[in-house]
């Protein structure tokens, strides 16, 4: 059942392939609107089961011989993620209707983000980590096809490929880690993995598998110093940042740290890592998005920030698990129960930031701050809609925000306490970052909407006067902005539902530790620190003209995205410098590598093994013609070496042919000798023939070094031969099979051995050993006939 | 005589790559002849010489030859054909477009570097 909630998307995908050119565009973003409403009324009916605690499962054998299957499992942790996949991806979907332009291809994004959904669907709901990391790099992809939708803009292809480069090779390390993980536990269920993890803290893989899942997790998660890739993805039509880069796929990460939890929660290193990336993540998001001039790079930045918090959240509340912290377990599950509200909240805020966002694009045209002001006249719900948004995400009261900031500080607070770790020492530096990053945030939050919709309009002829959006784009903002006020009225109502039965999957006995929800706590240290917040950010915000210009101070060159380009610029010019070395175009060059290498692996290989024995025994006996015909070969094949003229050398090859011919009667095998009597004559007419059209060769004018390169290179190569021949010759491991085929009368009834093998045990080969010989025959035909055609292009060298 | 052919095999082998080694396209051709021809003696005597009779089973000999390298040389002959004329015809038709058999000559278009 889980499997096809998770295919269904695809199949609406495909059959929008199909259909795509036969129905009305509009009709095709109604279709894909259809499969996330679906999906969501599916999985919310799950949500009386789910909050009892109860998880459902579905088992599809896929290789069974590898164990691995396709496991599906729906538990609280999970039910978060695809409720939040499912409804925020229906009011981008209907948003996006009428955000696409016609000049858009609606069946190509619609499949794209149907993909996704699939994919994402895939990630939180998959139990088998190999089948985890499939669908984690399928997102990735139709990420990177999502983010170059326009593809004629460079900028939208360079960001694709950021971020694919960055997200693939994070997926790529994470395997690895799920790899050590399969090698600790032998199993690739994430069940069995979390229940056995706990138990080997000191298995040498323990840390090295940590680490390589960590960093998986902080690429997809844009996490600093991987966070560059998130700012250039925002090329991507609106909807898909709203969509991929801020409520869904960037959750993916924090979905793999939360999933973890339970495995690797109790170790220090483990909390301190995520803690600090986490708080770091945080402060340097905020500080970034208020230099940003344009909305949606304000909003990357803003995305960044808040995905550190969450992070920090994941890592403090990790400590719960560690059974030394003895009665605080429920301080620091109150961690990870924020975790998750914040999660939910900033999907909510955020969606819906970023839809006004690109309800402003779409109106006025840009998104430059610096080119926007005044739009409240014009755009009043977008502005009630903005302002929504950006006090959530501040932390004011009365908007869901309020409530995750309010526990934020109060799960930062808590590190100060930390009876293990060493918390109490470095507990108020912490602190400090995440209040110096909560004024950051205010302080954008007000840019957002301040800059964009008060203050004198200006008018630009180059701009139409903006009107207010339809009522399909408000809709789904406005959806979600009635969501993030109604959450800080019925908090519990969601914690209740959702978020204690996914903490309960996380800790044990979580649902009970899990805190109620309330706004006022009381004159406590928190209230302060936001009453501080507030004041400072308000007065920062109003003096911004005075410190933002200090930003231009901050070196350009020392970023990570100079690192970024300039080591992915460093790998292209290595790269093709070393390639350049060897590939020069030059076949004898090619030649050389390979015979080399061949003489290079052979020669390497005896040394290490040792000594191979070579005898000069033959089981059969010699005759004078035998011996004759040789020699006779021997000096003909040395003499094409010094063959003058090209003719004296075909018909010392021929002299090959037909001696060769006579050993195969020798040694009892008339069928290859008339076989090789017929090809070696047409082989030698077709020689004569051709040289009709070619030149007379020239005498080679190799230098000596190279001539003598290339004799001692063929020498070993024919000395090599010969020792593998001799040492083979004289070495029987196994029975011979042919003794199989000599019933051949019985099995075939052919009485010719050779026949019999080609004719019938191995007809399929001789087949297609006629579709070879087919080919090289239509290649000969078209080589001969093909002219290139009067007044079409030169040659492609000239 | 199983070591006979063996040495046989190493000469026609160096022959050939020696002549691959070379800028002229028909020597390279040549190469590739002489090689398959040096293969085909190898394949055969790892099979056993004269161990037996011809493999018909006609003869109702003691012992028949090992039949299936024999088979394989079959194919491998005539595959080896397909291939030299097609390069043969190749050949023909870089001369007639490049008006030269030199591989130092011919060393693909310009634009990809």
């Amino acid at each position: 059942m889980l499997l096809f909630y998770i295919l269904f998307p695809l199949f609406v995908a495909l059959g929008i392939t199909i259909v795509s050119s036969k129905i009305r565009r509009e009709f095709l973003g109604w279709i894909a609107f259809s499969v996330p409403v679906v999906l969501f009324a599916l999985f919310a009916r799950h949500i009386p089961t789910i909050s009892s605690s109860e998880a459902i499962r579905t088992t599809f054998s896929w290789i069974p011989s590898y164990g691995i299957d396709l496991t599906f499992l729906l538990d609280g942790l999970s039910l978060i993620f695809v409720l939040l996949i499912t409804g925020v991806g229906a009011l981008v979907i209907l948003y996006s209707i009428y955000y696409l332009s016609s000049k858009d291809s609606f069946a190509h994004f619609y499949t794209y983000l149907l993909l996704f959904m699939t994919a994402m669907l895939g990630v939180v709901l998959s139990d088998n980590i190999i089948v985890l990391y499939v669908f984690w790099e399928f997102t990735s992809i139709s990420s990177f096809l999502l983010i170059a939708f326009w593809f004629h803009r460079k900028n939208s292809r360079n960001g694709a490929i950021k971020s694919l480069l960055i997200t693939m090779s994070g997926g790529f390390t994470m395997l690895a880690g799920f790899l050590m993980l399969h090698v600790m536990t032998d199993s690739f269920s994430l069940r069995v993995i979390l229940a056995e993890l706990p138990q080997l803290t000191d298995h040498t893989l323990f840390y090295p598998a940590m680490a390589l899942l960590l960093i998986g997790a902080f690429t997809k998660s844009a996490q600093f110093p991987f966070h560059i890739w998130l700012p250039d993805a925002m090329e991507a039509p609106t909807p898909v940042s709203a969509y991929l880069h801020s409520a869904t796929m960037v959750k993916a990460g924090i979905y793999l740290i939360a999933r973890f939890t339970p495995g690797f929660g109790g170790d220090v290193y483990w909390f301190w890592v995520i803690t600090c990336v986490g708080l770091v993540t945080l402060f340097w998001g905020s500080f970034n998005a208020v230099r940003q001039n344009d909305l949606k790079a304000l909003l990357a930045f803003s995305t960044i920030s808040q995905l550190g918090l969450i992070m920090t959240l994941l890592g403090i509340g990790s400590a719960g698990i560690n059974p030394a912290i003895g009665e605080a377990k429920g301080l620091y599950t109150f961690a990870l129960f924020t975790a998750l509200f914040h999660l939910v909240n900033h999907s909510t805020f955020k969606g819906s930031l970023f839809m006004v966002v690109g309800i402003v694009d779409h109106q006025v045209g840009t998104r430059d701050l610096r080119r926007l002001g005044g739009l409240m006249r014009f755009l009043p719900f977008t502005f009630l809609l903005a302002m929504i948004g950006s006090f959530a995400m501040a932390g004011l009261p009365f908007f869901n925000g309020f409530l995750s900031k309010e526990m934020f500080l109060t799960a930062v607070l808590s590190i100060g306490d930390l009876p293990i770790y060493g918390g109490a020492q470095v507990g108020w530096l912490l602190v400090l970052v995440a209040w110096l990053a909560s004024v950051f945030t205010f302080v954008y939050s007000m840019i957002l909407v301040f800059r964009t919709f008060t203050g004198r309009p200006i008018v630009d002829e180059e701009y139409k006067v903006p009107q207010e959006a339809s009522l399909g784009m408000l809709i789904p903002p406005g959806i979600l902005g009635v969501l993030a006020i109604g959450l800080f009225f019925f908090p519990n109502l969601l914690s209740d539902y959702l978020l204690k039965p996914a903490v309960e999957v996380l800790v044990e006995d979580g649902a009970a530790l899990a805190p109620k929800i309330y706004a006022w706590h009381g004159f406590n240290t928190e209230l302060f620190l936001t009453l501080g917040i507030i004041t400072l950010g308000i007065v920062a915000y109003l003096l911004l003209r005075k410190w933002r210009p200090y930003y231009q101070y901050i070196p350009s060159n020392w970023t990570f995205n100079t690192l970024f380009r300039s080591t992915l610029s460093g790998y292209e010019r290595l790269g093709e410098r070393v390639t350049m070395r060897y590939m020069n175009g030059n076949l004898p060059s090619y030649f050389l590598y390979i015979f080399s290498f061949f003489i290079i692996v052979m020669w390497t290989t005896w040394w290490i093994v040792g000594p191979i024995n070579v005898t000069f025994d033959s089981p059969s006996s010699m005759t004078v013609y035998e011996g004759l015909l040789a020699v006779v070969m021997a000096a003909a094949a040395i003499a094409i070496l010094f063959a003058h003229s090209r003719l004296t050398a075909i018909l010392l090859n021929g002299v090959l042919g037909f001696s060769i011919a006579i050993f195969f009667v020798f040694f009892r095998a008339p069928d290859l000798a008339l076989t090789q009597l017929v090809i070696e004559a047409v082989t030698t007419i077709l020689f004569l023939v051709c040289f009709n059209y070619l030149p007379e060769w020239k005498v080679e004018k190799l230098s000596i070094t190279k001539k003598v390169r290339n004799g001692l290179i063929a020498i070993a190569g024919g000395l090599t031969v010969t020792i593998v021949g001799l040492a083979v010759n004289n070495y029987t491991k196994f029975e011979s099979i042919s003794s199989f085929y000599e019933n051949s009368y019985e099995l075939a009834g052919g009485r010719n051995i050779v026949n019999a093998i080609l004719g019938d045990f191995r007809a399929f080969d001789t087949m297609l050993e006629g579709l070879v010989l087919f080919i090289a025959g239509i290649g000969v035909f078209t080589l001969i006939r093909m002219r290139q055609k009067k007044g079409a292009e030169p040659r492609e060298n000239q | 005589m199983e070591s006979i052919i063996i040495v046989l095999v190493g000469i026609l082998t160096s022959v050939a790559i020696y002549l691959l080694l070379s800028k002229n396209l028909i020597r390279i051709i040549l190469g590739t002849a002489i090689l398959s021809h040096a293969v085909h003696l190898l394949i055969l005597t790892m099979g056993g010489l004269k161990s037996g009779t011809v493999p018909l089973l006609g003869e109702n000999a003691e012992r028949y030859i090992d039949a299936l390298p024999q088979a394989l040389i079959l194919t491998a002959i005539v595959i080896s054909f397909a291939v030299t004329a097609f390069i043969l015809v190749l050949a023909y038709r870089v001369y007639q477009e490049y008006g030269t058999d030199r591989m130092d000559e011919l060393r693909g278009s310009n634009d990809e570097q």
